[in-house]
């Protein structure tokens, strides 16, 4: 069913407990270490500015079309997403309660920059802790999928965690990468990344693309309900596999095999075309539907 | 960053639900929390916030939200990153709302 | 120190280390047995043909060479800054890296790291902190970011990052920071074949233990809310 334009509520533009209230069954939403038990990073306060009671992650315990789940969400417009100390233990804790208590999956809602430099190292070394409780969670047997589609995308060191998740579902307004086109820019010069041309970061880094190249299991419209129905298809379908090397190597040598096929590149356009996409400039117009179709289409 | 405390008196705030957060600390934003508060009849407010040397104007903008809207037996929290004070009266009448169950 | 000379003080037995285009594969031999060595030098800019190149070779390890443990060498500037890098996902390969040094922690080969002369951000992240144990030289430079270009993006004053971070290591570079916040182990003065065969000697506790990073920084004095915050969350109930 597809809703009605007046009836869409926008991922993009929509607070981090916005999302997590159209994501999750009514009702269910049940938050572990409330704003009203919480408060602000110290560390913040040392930088004289004013923190968040949740330091900018929600997380909580719900049902998504009544399968126990747990859920993670960054809030993208506080400080960028960005992990610091606080905000990093909050991930851990709930992704290391999931590897116990098991729900049918941890939702992990990624609107982030990485690193929050404000606390420099805590941040980093937290992000290496999300690492790990990831793997750990999903050798647990609970899958961890990343839903992106907010303004700060998933970069940085969350754009690494973003991919050792299960799967993660994207809608054209995400990106995924690791360094921001304005560093790039930055410090290789506007010739080797145009960060201010739009469409040219989508093209690199945007969801349509990601997903053309199978780095996201799932495109969907930027729209709550969207990414609530995608994430309850993808894991009605889903059994999480236990991490063996003959998995690790098979992922090797498809990372192999695209590096050599793509490997000199530097425009979405070449690899759709590379692909087998018979009109690579009308991939930015077509909608999420139709991009859906022309993928399940290509040669494989 | 600075630090304002206040208190106002204001009319008793209807039988209270959970505490309610409203709003996000972004650029020109601000998160208020509503908490049930120990005076009845007077409404405790701690902001801490971005731009410095606005106490006046946050005590006229509170002033006015408290003589006009009852907010009496709670304690709020503000964060607040340089919101305007049309904002900030938005702000507090959703979650005052909220913290009545979504009653006015 | 150069490589060449870090490599005798570690094996002074004997190593078959080879470099290519700063990526650097090899065994060794340790009080405790044979060793696989690998890592990056010459401040290498981790990008795909590096991060699956050590990957291959950790997983060359598992399959053929059960327990044996794996000794990275960091030297790393970071992540490669390339449209082409980006286009191709990087994030993914430095993820599929972690992967690969996590597999090898679950199938019982034991890791340690060591941090010879830079490691710096993702590249730091994607296998010199997902090994069980970190060490650092003492010259070492370890950090997120330097100071200066900290106080440019997040627009406070260089003078007053400065003067924080000579008390706090939550943002200040170096190594210390990383010690006291707990994710690294200990610096060495210099390379030497003893401190590795302690290190190797010790990292099978550790490897069984799990990630033992927070409740170290609490003990420390480095990170003193994550530990709490993780045990809050883990423990506390849900409140509808």
């Amino acid at each position: 069913m597809i809703a009605s334009l007046s009836a869409r509520h926008s991922w993009f533009e929509a607070t981090a407990r916005a999302r997590l209230a159209g994501l999750l069954d009514p009702g269910s939403f049940a938050e572990i270490l409330p704003p009203v038990a919480s408060q602000p990073s110290p560390h913040l306060a040392r930088l004289d500015l004013p923190g968040a009671f949740d330091d900018g992650v929600v997380v909580c315990h719900g049902e998504l079309e009544k399968m126990p789940i747990f859920a993670i969400a960054q809030e993208g417009q506080f400080m960028g997403g960005a992990v610091g100390e606080i905000h990093g233990a909050k991930i851990v804790g709930m992704l290391r309660r999931a590897a116990q208590e098991k729900p049918a999956a941890v939702l992990f809602l990624i609107d982030s920059g990485g690193v929050r430099l404000h606390e420099a190292n805590a941040g980093l070394i937290a992000i290496s802790e999300i690492m790990r409780a990831v793997l750990d969670t999903r050798a647990a047997g609970v899958p961890v999928i990343a839903l992106v589609g907010g303004s700060c995308g998933a970069f940085g060191g969350m754009g690494i965690v973003a991919k050792l998740c299960s799967a993660i579902i994207i809608s054209e307004e995400g990106r995924l990468a690791l360094s921001g086109p304005e560093v790039i820019e930055t410090v290789a010069g506007v010739e080797e990344f145009d960060s201010k041309d739009r469409a040219l970061v989508w093209r690199v880094t945007g969801g349509k693309h990601r997903y053309l190249m199978g780095d996201c299991a799932q495109l969907v419209d930027d729209d709550i309900a969207a990414f609530r129905a995608g994430a309850a298809d993808f894991l009605a379908g889903w059994q999480e596999p236990a991490p063996t090397p003959a998995l690790l190597r098979t992922a090797q040598q498809s990372l192999e095999n695209r590096l050599a096929a793509y490997g000199e590149m530097r425009d979405g356009l070449e690899v759709w075309a590379a692909l087998g996409i018979a009109d690579p400039s009308a991939v930015p117009l077509l909608d999420r539907d139709e991009l859906v179709s022309l993928k399940e289409g290509l040669p494989t | 960053m600075e630090t304002l405390e206040f208190r106002f008196d204001s009319k008793p705030a209807s039988h209270a639900a959970d505490p309610a957060l409203c709003g996000v600390v972004g650029s020109g934003n601000l998160e208020i929390l509503v908490k049930p508060g120990i005076e009845p009849g007077a409404c405790a407010i701690c902001i801490k916030t971005s731009a410095r040397g606005f106490g006046e104007t946050w005590q006229a903008v509170l002033g006015s939200f408290a003589a006009s809207h009852a907010a009496g037996g709670t304690l709020i929290a503000i964060n607040d990153m340089g919101a305007t004070p049309a904002v900030v009266t938005l702000r507090l009448a959703q979650a005052l709302a909220e913290y009545q169950g979504g009653a006015q | 120190m150069s490589l060449n000379a870090t490599l005798d003080a570690l094996f002074p037995t004997g190593h078959t280390v080879a470099v290519d285009r700063q990526v650097l594969t090899g065994t060794a031999e340790t009080a405790t047995g044979t060793v696989t060595v690998l890592g990056t030098t010459d401040a290498a800019a981790i990008d795909h043909r590096m991060a699956l190149a050590l990957a291959a070779c950790v997983l060359d390890t598992v399959e053929q060479h059960p327990g044996r443990a794996l000794v990275f060498l960091v030297d790393t500037s970071g992540q490669a800054l390339s449209r082409g890098q980006e286009l191709l996902c990087l994030n993914g390969s430095l993820a599929h890296l972690a992967r690969c040094v996590d597999l090898a922690r679950r199938q019982g080969h034991p890791s340690i790291a060591l941090v010879t002369a830079n490691a710096v951000s993702g590249g730091f992240l994607s296998f010199g902190l997902m090994a069980d144990t970190a060490y650092a030289l003492a010259d070492a430079q370890v950090r997120v970011m330097d100071l200066r270009a900290m106080a440019r993006v997040t627009k406070i004053a260089h003078e007053r990052l400065v003067e924080l971070a000579a008390t706090s290591p939550i943002f200040a570079p170096g190594a210390d920071s990383y010690v006291r916040m707990g994710a690294i182990e200990a610096i060495w003065p210099g390379p030497s074949a003893e401190l590795l065969d302690n290190a190797l000697a010790d990292v099978a506790d550790a490897c069984a233990a799990g990630d033992q990073r927070q409740a170290r920084g609490v003990a420390r004095g480095g990170r003193q809310l994550a530990a709490g915050i993780v045990q809050s969350v883990v423990n506390s109930p849900a409140l509808v």
